[in-house]
């Protein structure tokens, strides 16, 4: 009964922080903000949902194969963010703020 | 309603045969047209796979205390079918770039044109 | 609630695919292209059709992708706006289609178990292939046994087109593995693949043995091994790849595979059994048939595995030689 109300804890906040990274991603306003809101939606809320998910198993086989899709999931989806952002970066994207200074710089 | 239930799932899989289809034919790019060739061969695997389900069905996997399982058939021709669908669309991206160089163009109205000088 | 998120997945699937017509941008498109490509496993999921939504994940999401960007690379990203009429494709494609739905109020409907296509054959497999296999993943007993001669053929399908592209693209040599290439600066990419590839294999070998007992089998396997190797050459560079696992190399396992399963069909006929008999393999029919379908889910691994990693590597060589000038 407590695992239960745990987990569906558990879910309800992975759900939340899925809806807020892709409202994120929508309404940010420059690349690298909507990369970190994607960035969300792939680490935290996949790790709410899998916890939330393995306490609802009876902690046997499925709750490992779980654990290991966890792990996976820590190490990729991070780098995927980054290996983006830094990519961006290389192509010669600036951030709001730079692109702000760059406009300051010209009107002087 | 219960028209509705019975019958949506084909209905959507017809609207994404014919999305796919209309990439097919109204492209330009030759690039694009096998996405639209892809998406139309996924619809048709949908398809399948949908007349294969079974309600309250479980997948074909024999597990205790399961008694309806869909149809096994349907998911052994998709699942090959999808393999050799990527390698002939494989075949397909070769002869793309093959036109690319001998023509300079992936646009179809434009190696036409350039058909007669060849 | 099946209902409701199969609405769902089918709504988002119709977007995607509306998003795709009108988006100029090919880049774009191939990346939308997989995201409609996991969205349909999704729903092959909620459809109770494991073993195909995990290939189309494997294949259609990852390998499709990776051809088309490399595809992308050679050709261009942009497409151009062309002076087609469009008012003509849109009325064949609206009269096809009404023409399709008015056929589809002919079929029996969605979920039904009187469904024609549940009454042939599919009783037998779903109520003796547990006995006569002994396998519990029917759809391995069907594709392997059952259907084996036409899964050899799919098999041979598969070593055809990696020959057909082959002869069109021709594949990297070796010899330039002197040339370091691949992403230099992104360490931290570099770490994670080192430390990620070795488990997507592993992965690839479960899924392989595993297959007669959960999703999963020769196909998967194939795509998900050459999927390793294909991160490998993106991270590291082409030459490294083709100096860990050299083209000549992959062209004899593709027809290896395909010769694995061959073979094991003639085997049975000299033992006195029917051409992919396996009940002759051994003095039990049910040790005969699981022998048979592992020998020949290897095959159909080892043929995967180099068709697919030999298609990326033909496409990848074309964009490599375009770089050097």
């Amino acid at each position: 009964m407590i695992l239960e109300t745990l987990s569906i804890i558990f879910l309800v906040l992975g759900a939340f922080f899925s809806i807020t990274g892709a409202i994120g991603l929508f309404r940010f306003p420059d690349f690298f903000t909507r990369v970190h809101a994607a960035s969300i939606t792939d680490s935290i809320a996949t790790l709410l949902i899998i916890i939330g998910l393995i306490l609802r198993t009876d902690f046997g086989l499925i709750a490992v194969k779980l654990l290991f899709i966890l792990i996976f999931l820590l190490l990729t989806s991070p780098t995927a963010s980054h290996a983006l952002a830094k990519s961006a970066r290389h192509g010669g994207l600036l951030t709001m703020a730079e692109t702000r200074d760059d406009k300051n710089k010209e009107a002087h | 309603m219960s028209f509705i239930i019975d019958y949506y799932n084909y209905w959507i899989v017809v609207f994404l045969m014919m999305a796919g289809f209309y990439i097919v034919i109204s492209a330009n790019n030759l690039v694009k047209k096998v996405v639209g060739l892809n998406i139309f061969q996924t619809s048709v695997f949908m398809m399948y796979i949908s007349i294969g389900k079974v309600t309250n069905g479980s997948a074909p996997i024999v597990a205790e205390g399961i008694t309806t399982y869909s149809n096994p058939l349907p998911h052994v021709l998709i699942l090959t079918a999808i393999v050799v669908g990527v390698a002939t669309t494989a075949v397909g991206l070769a002869l793309i770039v093959r036109i690319k160089r001998a023509y300079g163009t992936v646009e179809e109205n434009e190696f036409k044109d350039k058909d007669d000088l060849i | 609630m099946a209902v409701f998120i199969d609405l769902m997945l089918l709504g988002m699937l119709a977007i995607t695919a509306l998003r795709v017509i009108f988006l100029k941008d090919l880049f774009a498109v191939v990346m939308l292209f997989g995201i409609y490509s996991f969205l349909s496993a999704l729903i092959f999921v909620n459809l109770d059709a494991v073993d195909v939504a995990f290939t189309e994940a494997a294949v259609g999401a990852g390998i499709s992708t990776v051809l088309m960007l490399g595809t992308l690379a050679l050709t261009g990203r942009k497409e151009k706006t062309n002076n087609h009429k469009s008012w003509l494709p849109l009325l064949v494609v609206v009269a096809t289609g009404a023409a399709l739905i008015y056929g589809t109020l002919d079929m029996p409907p969605f979920g039904d178990p009187n469904n024609p296509a549940q009454q042939h054959v599919a009783p037998r497999y779903i109520q003796d292939s547990p006995q006569e296999v002994g396998l519990p993943n029917m759809v391995t007993s069907v594709l392997a046994s059952y259907r084996g001669f036409d899964t050899l053929g799919e098999t041979a399908v598969v070593f055809a087109a990696a020959i057909g592209v082959f002869s069109l693209l021709g594949l990297p040599k070796r010899d330039r593995a002197a040339i370091e290439s691949g992403l230099k600066s992104h360490l931290v990419l570099r770490v994670v693949a080192k430390l990620i590839i070795p488990l997507i294999l592993l992965f690839a070998l479960y899924v392989q043995f595993h297959g007669d007992y959960g999703p999963g089998g020769g196909f998967q396997a194939g795509v998900i091994a050459a999927a390793a190797i294909i991160l490998y050459a993106l991270v590291f560079g082409l030459p490294l790849a083709t100096h860990v696992l050299q083209p000549s190399l992959l062209k004899v396992l593709a027809a290896l595979g395909v010769l694995i399963y061959a073979g094991t069909g003639v085997v049975s006929l000299f033992l006195g059994g029917n051409f992919l008999d396996y009940n002759v393999l051994a003095s039990d029919p049910i040790a005969g048939q699981h022998l048979g379908i592992i020998i020949i889910e290897l095959g159909v691994g080892i043929t995967v595995f180099a068709a697919m990693l030999a298609i990326f590597y033909a496409f990848a060589g074309q964009a490599e030689r375009k770089n050097i000038p």
